[in-house]
């Protein structure tokens, strides 16, 4: 009898909840095959069966457990039923069938193919592509359950129906809902007030004009996508600045651990990325060596990750910086929280074309508003402010973050 | 002056089922005849009376050549062509009846007459006795289809230099018929008159026939043809026709630059078909029209002019029925405000010749030229116990199929009943079925449709179970 107990998931992790069981009470389990699911203040994470047997569950669905605690036990001495599963079986019966020139090998794969997506998934028959354009719905948003995900008639009728019905809200209602706070909700939660507490926190604005960015997007975008397959967003640049920046304020790069300032030679910009399951910040580490493509990379990376659920708890750990872009959800300005033991964070926000004064004449412009709220103990005003001009500096004129200056400065040595 | 929500202008395929449909959508409408009877081109002079002959034809073939293999003999056989026009004309008129009732049954009112455009909605109908009624529709469909194309060097005089429409109203079988252009309208009609026990010859200006169809198909049509005792010229070019008396002389060259001369009692001019819009009065309206005098129409069937649609032979596109009669369900159900799609690529194309040759999707030499990497699965009827039975052993079924997925991508049939299983494919690619998923259905035994499947086997990976 083997008991699966709580892996020690990561330093600061003492607590977990079990949000789910893979498996059946009493199915015998193979060596490796994933268990359950534990979700920690970062991530959910499946659990591997270290060895085959009868499993027996100690622990229910929705406990919260301390690390180290008992999870379920697995029955070694039980055992294995025949024939269970259709991978073993499937192989002897296609032997027997199987013409002689032909290897079996070469015919197990197509025993799996109906599971497997095709070419064909998501493909709709005449009848149902004209419901689902006059549904306005996307083959995308429909499941088909035709043959290799084929989308049916009965498919589109359904998601033509379903569509139609979600926005119907019971007249008058006084219903409420009750449900537990998941344990990353909490922690959030816990962090975010804490943070506020124990931080002497402010906000520092500021304005910036994109369009030098927009134009290098613009003119750039098509052959930066062609040469790195990944679009040139503008996250690459606020990174690159903002490490610039960092570089020249370490106090900004700083965290504070009891009566110790730690300053870093290094830049981990934490990205805050919004995911179905809620907010998670991973880090980009190294952004100061890394060029844009690799910038841009790694932000689609993590936000794959973060969209699927499957980053790792080390990806979401530390960081030394962080940026928060509300502008994509269209915020025009606001106070971002610290995220300690950091000691500084930017807030990007939309960008909206503004009448702006420029050489005594209204022009229009795309702005954007900068905010940096930091932690007033190790950073002084004239830092905070002097380190978002800087930002603003490098976003407004970008030829400058080739050389960290301005190269006629560099050149002139003024 | 009466008031519609749609008039249609051609009752053909294309004109009277948008009609139809649009009356089904609870539209009010009128459909405009130039002719004394409904149904266009497809049904008095094109598809339904060449079929009748084509039947008649092969029956009277097999009477001759092949019943004798079945043990059955035939004495003082003899055909009373008069007769076999008169039985086409029947079947024509049983369709024109048809169509008619179906305009009845929907409560379409039908004009006879020429229409031309006074406004974007008033249409002018002339009829036979010069009188003239308009009619207004909120929104006009224009189906006027097409007519043979005349060559500039080479004036038809109805008579004896003939297109497909006066060959399928002779009043005897000719001695001799030249047939100008290898096309499906040729292959057919000298189908027809090859069987009935005229020479037949068929002069062909590119270096193969039905250029439409997958070139192993056309290649086998050929062959099949020849053997039946049609005379091909091939990348020969005509100069010239002229009839004198009851001798029509054709004039063209070969390849070598050869002069050659032709002397038939018939000449047929079937060098394919152009958009018809003469009377229409397009130029007061300001439609616009291609380089090809095709009307110029959006994905949505509108022309330039908003609230004027066109569709079938008259805009861009397959010139065939069953394209036309696809646009004019689509178009009625735009006009109802509904989203309706069509799959041009799906369009099938059928050759009524025996054996019949039928295909859909891309021709194999269409994906050798986009580089498309395929497979192909040819399996020939003769191997199929079905064709043994009756004797048709030639031809094939090849299926061309996606390297890399295994979709389908084309299908191309020449055999027994090839017009029909063609329907096979249309419904495996609208579905994008692969090789293999045709081949894992069953297929009733013993039929023709087991080549389909056997052609499925070998593209997939080779591995045919009659073969």
């Amino acid at each position: 009898m083997t008991e699966i107990k709580v892996p020690a998931l990561a330093e600061s992790i003492t607590e977990v909840t079990l949000s789910k069981y893979l498996v059946k009470e009493g199915d015998y389990i193979e060596m490796d095959q994933p268990i359950c699911e534990l979700e920690t203040d970062k991530a959910s994470q499946e659990i591997p069966s270290p060895v085959s047997g009868k499993i027996k569950f100690v622990a229910s669905e929705g406990d919260d457990l301390k690390i180290g605690a008992v999870i379920c036990q697995i029955d070694e001495s039980a055992a294995k039923p025949e024939a269970t599963s259709p991978q073993v079986e499937a192989p002897k019966a296609e032997v027997k069938e199987e013409p002689k020139k032909e290897t079996p090998k070469k015919e197990e794969p197509k025993q799996e193919e109906p599971t497997k997506d095709t070419y064909a998934k998501g493909t709709p028959s005449p009848a149902a592509k004209k419901i689902l354009e006059e549904g306005s719905l996307k083959t995308a948003e429909v499941k088909g359950t035709g043959v290799s995900g084929r989308i049916t008639k009965e498919d589109a009728i359904k998601a033509v129906r379903d569509k139609a019905q979600l926005p119907q809200r019971e007249a008058f209602s006084r219903n409420e809902r009750r449900e537990k706070m998941s344990r990353l909700r909490k922690t959030v939660a816990e962090r975010l007030v804490y943070s506020k507490n124990s931080t002497a926190m402010l906000t520092t604005f500021n304005e910036m004009d994109m369009t030098a960015i927009n134009k290098i997007r613009e003119k750039y975008g098509d052959a930066f996508k062609k040469k790195n397959e990944v679009s040139l967003g503008i996250m690459s640049f606020f990174s690159k600045a903002v490490c610039l920046a960092l570089e020249k304020f370490p106090a900004v790069n700083a965290s504070i651990e009891e009566n110790e300032i730690i300053y870093h030679d290094y830049c981990d910009i934490s990205i805050a990325v919004s995911t179905p399951k809620g907010l998670v910040v991973p880090v980009i580490r190294n952004a100061e060596s890394l060029s844009l493509a690799g910038i841009e990379k790694k932000v689609k990376e993590l936000a794959i990750k973060g969209r699927d659920g499957l980053l790792t708890m080390e990806e979401m750990t530390g960081g030394t910086f962080t940026i928060s872009n509300g502008g994509v959800f269209g915020s025009l300005m606001s106070t971002p929280i610290i995220n300690p033991p950091q000691v500084a964070i930017l807030g990007m926000h939309k960008t909206e074309d503004r009448p702006i004064v420029i050489d005594k004449q209204i022009t229009i412009r795309p702005m954007m508003y900068l905010a940096l709220s930091y932690d007033h103990r190790v950073i002084d005003g004239k830092e905070s402010v002097s380190f978002l001009v800087a930002v603003k500096d490098f976003l407004e004129n970008p030829h400058k973050m080739l050389l960290g200056a301005d190269p006629v400065d560099l050149l002139l040595e003024i | 002056m009466s008031k519609y929500n749609v008039v249609v202008i051609g009752s053909g395929p294309g004109g009277y089922i948008a009609a139809i449909r649009c009356a089904q959508l609870g539209m009010k409408v009128a459909i405009i005849e130039k002719y004394k009877v409904l149904g266009g081109t497809c049904t008095n002079v094109g598809c339904i009376p060449s079929k009748a002959l084509l039947d008649s034809s092969e029956h009277y073939h097999n009477a001759e050549n092949s019943l004798a293999d079945h043990g059955i003999g035939v004495k003082g056989l003899s055909i009373d062509f008069k007769k076999t026009v008169e039985r086409k004309n029947g079947v024509v008129k049983a369709n024109n009846d048809g169509i008619a009732f179906l305009m009845k049954k929907n409560k379409i009112d039908s004009y006879f007459g020429i229409a031309s455009f006074v406004s974007n909605n008033k249409i002018a109908v002339t009829d036979a006795k010069g009188e003239q009624t308009e009619i207004e529709g909120e929104k006009i469909i224009i189906a006027t289809g097409s007519k043979p194309t005349e060559l500039p060097f080479l004036k038809t005089d109805k008579k004896r230099i003939i297109t497909s429409t006066e060959a399928l109203s002779l009043t005897e079988v000719p001695k001799h018929l030249v047939i100008i252009g290898g096309g499906i309208i040729g292959v057919e009609l000298g189908s027809v008159y090859q069987r009935l026990g005229s020479k037949v010859t068929i002069v062909e200006f590119l270096d193969k026939i039905v250029p439409s169809m997958d070139d192993e198909v056309g290649k086998e049509l050929l062959r099949v043809l020849r053997k039946q005792g049609i005379e091909f010229l091939l990348s020969t070019k005509v100069t010239g026709a002229t009839a004198k008396g009851k001798e029509v002389t054709v004039t063209a060259e070969n390849k070598a630059g050869e002069k050659v001369a032709l002397k038939g009692d018939y000449c047929l001019v079937a060098v394919g078909r152009v958009p018809f819009t003469t009377g229409l009065n397009l130029a007061a309206v300001g439609v616009a029209k291609d380089e090809k005098g095709r009307i110029t129409v959006n994905e949505k069937l509108e022309t330039n002019v908003p609230g004027i649609y066109a569709l079938g032979d008259v805009v861009r596109g397959a010139m065939l029925a069953h394209k036309a009669e696809e646009e004019g369900v689509y178009l009625a159900e735009i006009l109802a405000g509904q989203k309706p799609h069509i799959n041009y690529n799906l369009i099938p194309g059928v050759a009524y010749t025996w054996p019949e040759a039928a295909g859909v999707g891309a021709t194999e030499q269409e994906l050798k030229q986009k580089g498309v990497a395929y497979k192909s699965g040819k399996f020939p009827f003769r191997a199929l116990g079905r064709a043994r039975a009756s004797g048709d052993l030639d031809g094939f079924v090849k299926i061309l199929a996606s390297k890399e997925t295994d979709e389908i991508l084309g299908v191309h049939i020449i055999g027994a009943r090839a017009a029909d299983l063609i329907i096979e494919g249309v419904v495996a690619m609208e579905y994008r079925a692969s090789a293999e998923d045709i081949s894992r259905m069953s297929h009733p035994h013993p039929t023709y449709t087991e080549a389909f499947k056997e052609a499925c086997l070998i593209a997939t990976e080779n591995r045919p179970l009659n073969m």
